[in-house]
């Protein structure tokens, strides 16, 4: 018995000589780049042509038309535009893998008060989604809990690193998911009467919660000694100011009551969703609070509204005076933020707004502003190179860079892309 | 014999009414417009006379008198918008009760009412393949509406033309609602082969039944039983015959596979493969032996059996010569099938023709109707859309949409409310926060297990 393992042990060993890896796998590496020769979309400072971009160390050290840099690795970007990173203000990327399959679900945990609840935990540096999702340029997302009625703690991650902390941008938001009056879909079967009802408890309970929470706010002021209470520690933090409220909200009525509530409360807020936001721009812009909308492509919120009501939200909004940013709402195709951003701006936006609701607006309404969301000298070097209008299908994207680390152009979609576009052996196998 | 009389000419006006009552027809003359025929390249500065429904005459300097004239220079027009695979104006999706309900007709249900055929409209679609759901190995058969909204009558909406299709269905929808959902067969991908077997078997049977009594009938003196008719045995005869297309959603490789081997078994191939996100995988097999495949733009990893997709799809099946469309399979995303479309632009670089091809010429095909729609030409159904931009820029907006020549969508005479009726039961207009009628798995979510819970994510 031995005599034969061994003989199959030795008969074995060619097979384990073979196995070796085929081809070079290719990493994200950062380092010093020159950008040359583009026409440069600063967002905050125009549009400049044939302009180069220094890269060092994560930041953008240079942008300007003579730059000699004998040390960086040039990169010909002649004939291409270079853009900021896009930033998706609403995505569950990272926090799930497969929809379906709730052992992949990462996004909804259990019960209505779970402020507490860290996104960023659960952000999956690996996800097969995420290479798929920066390749087009979008490099930096919030990831959003759901469920609930505080569902959690949302956090933007940039779409590189290797652990969560790596991925961190710089922003968290305590999600609310504000009591709705509205019907969740054309499925939702509950009476008029019953909808009503359970908005009014929700509502009901959101004020208990809160003033419970101002209660625990107090206290720790007082520097009393509590007992362990997560959920009111995470609140706490909103009332002193520290994290801003991300409440989500859809219905034009349900907005008119966020904006009350908010101001009640006076706490720093940004609105999320907002579907029904064009019905009371005035009102938000009054009320001075930003809104994340999204997505754009959906369905008007009403039978009876015009078929562009979803396309043209954020246009009137921002019209209206409203800080308009822009999220996909989505996870595996948070890739799709520029088509929503090129149909907000196709309907009544215009592109330079709808840009500005990915980008810098984004980066403005997270407080981070100083660091992202437009081309500017020492910002972080997170950006991308496309061969025209990253809102256009037909456009391709050629680099991106994020955090001042280049990224590699590849993806599970685009490996497949590459074995199967022709196959060997093809019909029959000679 | 005065009432028999009587009684007699009663149906003949009643016959002389049914055969006047037809669906209408336009006649418009549309000038100088950039022409993208798709299947006979673009014009430019050209002409587009209509007349009776018809596309009569393309060129240049065309005249009708008597004929509304559309001035549309420097706006792009295009075949009206297929899509392959839609549920929008049906009533009712999944007959979810047993893996094989070939009787069962989505004629029957269709709403015209449905607020979503509006919305097509104004994203100039002009025709939408309404079909059965996903939950059943053999699900009910199909129809090919034109989106003739306005008019009341079911019926009206019927492309009576189009060639009848049926829907199946492969791999997880079909054994989670039957296998897991109910304990029958199918639970496995091998269990959704059998049934389709059995079902193809059970139907040569009942042909033979048939043609035996036929035989016997010719017999001197014979009186033979006739065989118990059978609708759902009836309906995978005629698929058996050739004259049924079927509309398979499918996702994986090997099942796409498998299916394409059961039907050249059965001698059958007007086979066209639904949403098929593997379809890349068994692209040189779809281009021999099927009608083609009808893909998403880039839908992947909301199940499992989609997690080894790519947004390629479409570009690789279109390389590899297989007749290639884009399907919506939602209220909303029909809206935008131009976009969806373009996508295949930023995922493999196809240029344009083949492009809008995906969504006019091949859906047509796949439908059986691309002799009557599908592309710009002389003595084609006038279904045709105006763009304000060319239709593949993310900035395109629709602005007419015309079927059989009468225009049903005009972004400048658009009202806010299109409902075509009020609904007396609500008290108050309801506000509905996402889209989650229209789709396969639509009235079957009792069968999943997380009831209720994946409201807002995608399960087709």
């Amino acid at each position: 018995m031995k005599k034969l393992l061994y003989s199959f042990a030795i008969s074995m060993l060619p097979f384990l000589v073979q196995a070796q890896f085929d081809g070079e796998f290719v990493k994200p590496r950062t380092g010093k780049f020159l950008l040359q020769n583009a026409t440069v979309v600063t967002v905050t400072k125009g549009t400049l042509e044939k302009t180069s971009v220094l890269i060092d160390n994560g930041k953008i050290l240079a942008v300007g038309q003579n730059i000699q840099e004998a040390d960086a690795e040039i990169i010909d970007c002649s004939g291409h535009y270079i853009y900021p990173g896009m930033v998706d203000a609403g995505s569950r990327l990272g926090l799930v893998e497969v929809n379906s399959l709730p052992e992949t679900q990462d996004y909804a945990e259990i019960g209505q008060v779970t402020p507490n609840m860290q996104a960023l935990v659960a952000v999956n540096p690996n996800s097969v989604a995420i290479p798929v999702t920066r390749v087009s340029g979008v490099t930096t997302t919030l990831a959003v809990p759901s469920g609930g009625l505080f569902p959690g703690t949302a956090a933007l991650i940039n779409l590189n690193g290797y652990t969560p902390d790596q991925m961190f941008a710089g922003f968290k938001g305590v999600v609310l998911n504000f009591p709705s009056s509205a019907r969740r879909s054309t499925w939702d079967r509950r009476s008029d009467e019953d909808i009503k009802k359970e908005a009014e408890a929700a509502q009901k309970t959101l004020n208990d919660i809160w003033s419970r929470a101002e209660t625990y706010y107090q206290l720790q002021k007082a520097k009393a000694e509590l007992q362990y209470y997560p959920e009111m520690e995470q609140l706490a933090k909103v009332i002193a100011g520290e994290l801003p409220l991300l409440v989500e909200v859809n219905a034009a009525s349900d907005i008119l009551s966020a904006i009350d509530w908010i101001k009640s409360k006076k706490v720093k807020a940004i609105l999320m969703g907002v579907a029904e936001g064009w019905r009371v721009a005035d009102k938000i812009a009054a009320a001075g609070i930003p809104v994340i909308v999204g997505p754009m492509l959906s369905i008007p919120t009403r039978q009876s509204d015009r078929y562009d009501a979803a396309y043209t939200n954020p246009g009137k909004m921002a019209k209206a005076g409203v800080k308009v940013v822009i999220r996909s709402n989505d996870a595996e195709n948070t890739r799709n933020l520029p088509f929503n951003a090129g149909f907000a701006a196709a309907y009544g936006m215009g592109k330079e707004e709808a840009l500005k609701a990915i980008t810098i607006n984004a980066a403005e309404v997270f407080g981070i502003a100083d660091r992202m969301g437009s081309i500017e000298v020492g910002k972080d070097a997170t950006l991308f190179v496309s061969t025209g209008d990253p809102f256009e299908t037909k456009s391709q994207i050629l680099h991106v860079f994020i955090d001042g680390y280049r990224v590699p152009m590849s993806s599970r979609h685009i490996k497949l892309y590459q074995e199967f576009l022709e196959r060997s052996p093809g019909l029959e196998k000679n | 014999m005065k009432t028999i009389k009587y009684i007699l000419s009663c149906f003949l006006v009643l016959g002389c009414l049914i055969s006047k009552a037809q669906t209408p027809k336009g006649s418009v003359l549309i000038k100088n417009a950039t022409v993208l025929t798709v299947t006979k390249g673009t014009l430019e500065n050209t002409d587009v006379l209509v007349e009776n429904g018809i596309i009569k005459k393309i060129g240049r300097n065309l005249n009708a008198p008597n004929i509304q004239v559309i001035d549309a220079s420097g706006k792009y027009l295009m075949p009206g918008i297929i899509d392959a695979h839609s549920h929008v104006a049906l009533d009712a999706v999944n007959e979810a009760t047993a893996p094989i309900t070939s009787e069962v007709k989505m004629a029957d249900v269709v709403n015209p009412y449905d607020i979503g055929l509006y919305r097509a409209l104004a994203g100039g679609v002009t025709i939408s393949h309404a079909m059965h759901g996903s939950a059943n190995a053999i699900g009910g058969q199909n129809i090919t509406l034109k989106h003739r909204y306005g008019s009341s009558n079911p019926e009206d909406l019927y492309m009576k033309e189009a060639p009848r299709t049926i829907k199946f269905a492969l791999g997880e929808n079909p054994t989670r609602v039957h296998g897991r959902g109910n304990g029958i067969q199918p639970r496995t991908r091998m269990g959704v082969d059998a049934v389709i077997r059995n079902g193809f078997n059970e139907a040569i049977q009942y042909k033979k039944a048939w043609a035996d009594y036929e035989n016997a009938l010719k017999q001197k003196g014979a009186k033979p039983i006739p065989p118990q008719y059978n609708s759902r045995l009836e309906t995978l005869a005629d698929v058996l015959d050739g004259k049924i297309i079927i509309h398979c959603h499918s996702y994986r490789a090997d099942e796409i596979y498998a299916l394409i081997n059961t039907c050249r078994e059965f001698g059958i191939k007007n086979i066209v493969f639904s949403h098929v996100n593997e379809g890349f995988k068994v692209a040189p097999e779809l281009a021999e032996y099927t009608m083609g495949a009808s893909v998403f733009a880039d839908w992947w990893a909301y199940k499992f059996e989609v997690y080894y997709s790519t947004a390629y799809n479409a570009a690789i099946l279109m390389e590899n010569g297989v007749i290639t469309s884009i399907n919506s399979d939602s209220g909303e995303l029909i809206r935008h099938l131009y976009h969806e479309a373009g996508k295949a632009q930023r995922y493999g670089q196809l240029d344009d023709d083949q492009t809008l091809a995906l969504i006019t010429i091949n859906p047509a095909k796949q439908l059986g109707i691309a002799d009557k729609v599908g592309s710009i030409e002389e003595g084609k159904q006038a279904d045709l859309v105006i763009f304000e931009g060319h239709p593949l820029s993310i900035y395109a907006i629709p602005q007419m949409t015309f079927v059989d020549g009468v225009k049903y969508f005009d972004i400048n005479e658009d009202p806010d409310d299109m409902r075509l009726k009020v609904s007396a039961s609500e008290a108050l207009e309801p506000i509905f926060l996402r889209e989650h009628e229209h789709r396969c798995m639509h009235g079957v979510d009792f069968f999943f297990t997380n009831f209720g819970r994946n409201l807002f994510n995608h399960s087709h």
